[in-house]
């Protein structure tokens, strides 16, 4: 028996992720099983002003190339998804993404709680949110938006993380079902494989 | 703007009843936040690119800008056309459904504390001067220069609903359609490859796309990365 509680038929990953959350990203997607069936959509901060490299940056490892969707792009099985630069990315119901420019939330543009925070809305129970280092809150209400669906959260092992921030504004605002460092969370996903197989 | 109190029902009597109302609720609703020079690289094909194209065939043009919202992209194009010495050449048409916006737009002042951002994305867009040289601050917000907007035409237009009203070398819509579903979009963009001239050429957004569209295969894809398109057939 799994130590992970995993037999709930899930549908998505959503990763957050920001300083010092590179390495760690850069891993999962490096150590993903190939036939892995589930779509992951990832929010990470990044530079404003700079809208290309990072994709092309996570390729470089990734068993699955990463792609930054387009507005309205449907979300596929074993898409690896990035928010792009400057627009807030969420997901809709009929499972595709939208861009929007709204204000920045939590000084952030993508901002990690919308993308997590409506991909709860879509997948509801069927989601695991995944939230890494980072220097700031957001992410924190996302995680909660997950666990009040039924989702799986998980977060970055804060001694294991650079910044520990991001991290615990999710424990301290609701009930983390996993604390992991990355090669665990690796193992998680691996796990997570094998119920699809 | 208070709605907390309001049924679906009493809304929908209330926007049937109120056209001060209907703005209100409008304004409310849409998403009015933009930037000067968003996207410097854009910008930069705008001025390398894309404009000495149309002025090898034409002397004077004119561009549309089409969810204008509070202008801040009519201004930056403005600027771009007086530092190519064509400023006098070039006729600008700037909608939008929000007239309180339009209004906004119109008086070309804004924060000042916007304004950090917009001259970091004009130094990266390499313009001439600085965005000092054309706008006064006072008390916290800075107005540009209204020469900048004597050849603009502002007017209240529904994308959705509104008529092809004019013919253009040049549209600009970006970040406006990611509101609409896609079927809407594929709508709004036929009446923006019927309202170009041939090889007249259309803007949109860095994250949005035409070649799902029903129009797609009329035009050419001439920067996949700013997302500039060319019309090229009727």
């Amino acid at each position: 028996m799994s130590r992970f509680n995993l037999n709930n038929s899930y549908k998505a990953i959503v990763i957050g992720g920001s300083a010092g959350s590179f390495q760690g990203i850069t891993k999962i997607l490096s150590q993903l099983p190939k036939t892995f069936p589930l779509p992951i959509i990832m929010c990470l901060h990044r530079l404003k002003h700079v809208r290309n490299g990072f994709v092309e940056a996570l390729s470089i490892k990734s068993v699955f190339p990463v792609v930054e969707p387009h507005d309205k792009e449907q979300i596929k099985k074993g898409g690896v998804y990035l928010a792009p630069s400057n627009y807030h990315m969420s997901v809709e119901l009929g499972n595709y993404f939208a861009m929007s420019t709204e204000e920045m939330l939590n000084n952030s543009r993508p901002a990690i709680d919308i993308t997590l925070g409506t991909a709860a809305y879509v997948f509801r129970e069927k989601l695991i949110g995944i939230l890494l280092s980072g220097a700031n809150r957001d992410g924190g209400m996302g995680m909660k938006h997950i666990k009040d669906k039924g989702g799986l959260t998980i977060v970055q092992e804060p001694t294991e993380c650079m910044i520990d921030t991001m991290p615990k504004a999710a424990m301290a605002l609701t009930k983390i079902d996993h604390v992991l460092k990355v090669d665990d969370i690796v193992s998680l996903i691996n796990e997570l494989d094998k119920y699809y197989r | 703007m208070e709605l907390k109190n309001l049924s679906i029902e009493s809304l929908i009597k209330k926007l049937g009843e109120s056209p001060v109302f209907i703005n209100e609720f409008l304004d409310e609703l849409t998403v009015n936040v933009t930037e000067m020079f968003r996207d410097p690289s854009f910008w930069r094909v705008m001025r390398d690119e894309i404009i000495p194209g149309i002025l090898l065939n034409h002397k004077t043009f004119n561009i549309w800008h089409a969810g204008c919202s509070s202008g801040e992209e009519v201004v930056s194009m403005a600027i771009l056309l007086r530092e190519m010495g064509i400023h006098n050449d070039v006729q600008l048409y700037a909608t939008d459904l929000d007239t309180t916006i339009l209004e906004k737009a119109k008086s070309a002042t804004y924060s000042a504390k916007n304004m950090e951002l917009n001259e970091k994305n004009y130094i990266r867009f390499e313009g001439k001067w600085t965005l000092k040289d054309y706008c006064k601050e006072e008390n916290g917000r800075v107005t540009f220069d209204k020469g900048l907007l004597t050849n603009v035409t502002f007017r209240k237009h529904d994308l959705v609903t509104g008529d092809v009203f004019n013919k253009f070398d040049l549209i600009l819509c970006r970040n406006v359609m990611i509101y609409f579903n896609q079927a809407l979009q594929n709508e709004v963009l036929k009446k923006f490859h019927e309202s170009l001239f041939k090889y007249g050429y259309l803007a949109i957004g860095s994250k949005e796309s035409l070649i799902w569209c029903d129009v797609a295969n009329r035009f050419l894809v001439v920067n996949n990365e700013e997302k500039v398109y060319k019309k090229i057939k009727d």
